[in-house]
């Protein structure tokens, strides 16, 4: 990917064609579009099908989704560290672990020429967040052409990029065995509950970037463009008292309100006997993930992000 | 009407936690606690988690739902060590803050929950009770911004299933949209206003305050509606768009409430009836996609403290 320049004159990156995609649903099994919406193709996969490219809805957690928990043992989606996925054990392993090392078989190994090509990964949020695409790297031109095309073919209804390429933040996907993973996360819904109007979201944004992925391996260009993405800054828990229980909640001014500026002295938490605690950050932070029910646990009540334009280069199919 | 004489209301049990991810009720009882609440005037105050193991796990219930566990029967059944968790508790419960039915029983049990349907400030009970009907009648002048509704559920108190049916004056406060596992500031504030002005009342009316009576609308449970299931019991259809979010708004034969997974509306029949519960998380496994009301009126007379 160029940093600037003209990038007109340039010959496009040549990335090889995408012959091999995954759809994961159920990555955790209370989020309930992609578990839907997966099942659906299992039983009948006309509507997914695409020309010259192979395409296997899965459903990543089954035990989790058979029991409608977001996992059984520990979250898959944070599973696939390289720890892991070479850890022997077997049965004593946790299941999640197991599943993880399976699905890296199936999919990966990642990070090796063999893995498939691109995995989708359907998610919902408890959190007002809206339709919500997220990528692992600022560098993948391929990705992010895709995104551009997603955001112009789903225009006007909004699809917002949300960068999780953080040194300490990051964490490893059941999407990350792939070589160009993506994100869809649909919200709000609550857990284990299934809302008409995210499934056919989702449904839509999927169609479109299934579409992308036929143009490109026909042999389109795709040129140089901009894509605007929420890049992740920090964590931002709950405040806790000594033993770790939480004392305030999301404040009512911050609920709801994600990918709106959060400035310096604007309300954040509420107490439970009422008071304010105010941002105390040095400059306007873009918030997301507020009020997630699965990271009560992960101490995060709302995660911060700065705006940026990045460039991507021209693509072709190699 | 005339006016009718009630004892007073002395003790009072505020419950929270009974399904244990239904979060609003658990942090008002434990601030109450965190604030040693234990007496408000002339009413004396019990907080009660009352399903502290489903909390921990962050789950509605570990082994039996709670707020089934109630009726009379359920109650008095033997228990041993290996008896479910919800139904020992339950007995616990009974004990400590009943017996349902008696004497000792506390006079007013509110039991706090959420729902993940968006139904606004409910009060759910049992029988029309006119201490509970002024109550209701109190929140829904001074909670002028909030939706307020009551929902009657016509059983006997026998059969009875849940915890609010063993104090002598029961309700639960049924708050939504509200995830499972998510504790949101409105709803809190909204739930803690409910509470606050309800020992405030019940403080005024043990002083001797009369209390005009009127007439309030209630909505009384007709029936339930499950989602339309595969032979396999695999559910096919979601809530449709227009249906979705819209608790408590007339639903007429025509009007579309489900759409199916390929694409094909679903449409309602029967007498026009008011939708409520429509797409709680919970009731999945119930098979209830929504329940079906009657609205009706009920009057109430004034009411003022019997004097011994």
């Amino acid at each position: 990917m160029s940093s600037g320049g003209n990038n007109n004159t340039k010959a496009a990156a040549r990335v090889d064609a995408a012959r091999r995609v995954a759809i994961f649903g159920g990555t955790h099994g209370n989020e309930m579009s992609g578990v839907t919406l997966v099942n659906l193709w299992v039983q009948n996969g006309a509507e997914i099908q695409r020309k010259g490219v192979e395409i296997k809805p899965f459903i990543a957690n089954p035990k989790a989704v058979e029991k409608c928990v977001r996992y059984v043992d520990t979250d898959l989606n944070r599973a696939f560290t390289q720890e892991n996925l070479s850890a022997t054990g077997d049965d004593e392993l946790p299941y999640e672990v197991q599943r993880a090392q399976e699905i890296n078989r199936m999919f990966g190994p990642k990070g090796s020429a063999g893995a498939y090509d691109v995995i989708f990964d359907l998610h919902n949020t408890t959190s007002n967040m809206g339709c919500t695409l997220i990528l692992e790297s600022s560098k993948d031109a391929f990705n992010l052409q895709m995104m551009n095309y997603i955001k112009k073919a789903f225009a006007p209804a909004s699809c917002l990029v949300l960068l999780n390429e953080h040194p300490l933040l990051k964490y490893s996907t059941s999407r990350s065995v792939a070589k160009h993973p993506v994100g869809l996360e649909v919200g709000p819904q609550p857990q284990g509950v299934l809302r008409s109007n995210i499934f056919e979201a989702m449904r839509v944004i999927l169609k479109h970037a299934l579409d992308f992925i036929e143009l490109f391996n026909e042999g389109m260009e795709f040129p140089a463009c901009t894509v605007e993405v929420f890049w992740v800054l920090e964590r931002m828990d709950y405040p806790r008292d000594a033993n770790g229980n939480i004392i305030a909640m999301v404040h009512p001014n911050l609920q709801d309100c994600d990918w709106e500026p959060l400035n310096p002295g604007d309300p954040m938490f509420q107490t439970f006997d009422g008071k304010s605690i105010h941002y105390q950050g040095s400059s306007t932070v873009y918030p997301t993930f507020i009020n997630e029910a699965a990271y009560y646990e992960k101490q995060q009540a709302f995660v911060t992000t700065r705006r940026e334009t990045l460039v991507a280069s021209a693509v072709r199919k190699a | 009407m005339e006016r009718a004489a009630v004892p007073p209301l002395s003790s009072v049990a505020i419950c929270g936690g009974t399904h244990g991810n239904e979060l609003t009720g658990v942090y008002i009882v434990k601030e109450m606690q965190k604030q040693k609440t234990d007496k408000v005037g002339s009413v004396s105050i019990t907080t009660v988690v009352t399903n502290p193991r489903a909390l921990d796990a962050g789950t509605r219930y570990t082994e039996m739902d709670l707020n089934r566990c109630f009726t009379d029967v359920l109650l008095s059944s033997p228990v041993t060590e290996s008896s479910p968790y919800e139904l020992r508790r339950a007995q616990e419960l009974n004990a400590q803050l009943g017996p349902k039915g008696s004497a000792e029983a506390v006079d007013l049990l509110i039991d706090l929950h959420n729902t993940t349907a968006n139904m606004g400030l409910c009060l759910i009970f049992y029988s029309i009770d006119w201490i509970t009907l002024h109550i209701y009648k109190h929140i829904q002048n001074k909670m002028s911004s909030v939706p307020v509704r009551a929902i009657q559920l016509d059983i006997p108190i026998s059969d009875a299933y849940s915890l609010e049916s063993v104090g002598k004056h029961g309700f639960a406060i049924e708050v939504g949209p509200q995830p499972n596992g998510v504790l949101r500031a409105d709803i809190f504030n909204m739930v803690k206003e409910a509470v606050d002005l309800t020992l405030a009342w019940l403080q005024e009316f043990n002083s001797g305050r009369s209390y005009e009576g009127g007439t309030v609308e209630a909505y009384t449970f007709v029936r339930s509606v499950d989602y339309p299931r595969d032979s396999a019991g695999k559910i096919t259809a979601a809530i449709h768009q227009d249906l979705q979010d819209n608790d408590f708004k007339l639903l007429r034969s025509g009007d579309p409430i489900f759409q199916t997974f390929s694409g094909e509306t679903l449409k309602y029949d029967g007498e026009d009836l008011y939708p409520f519960f429509v797409n709680e998380c919970a009731y999945y496994e119930k098979k209830i996609a929504f329940h079906l009301a009657q609205r009706k009126t009920f009057s109430f007379p004034s009411i003022r403290v019997k004097k011994d």
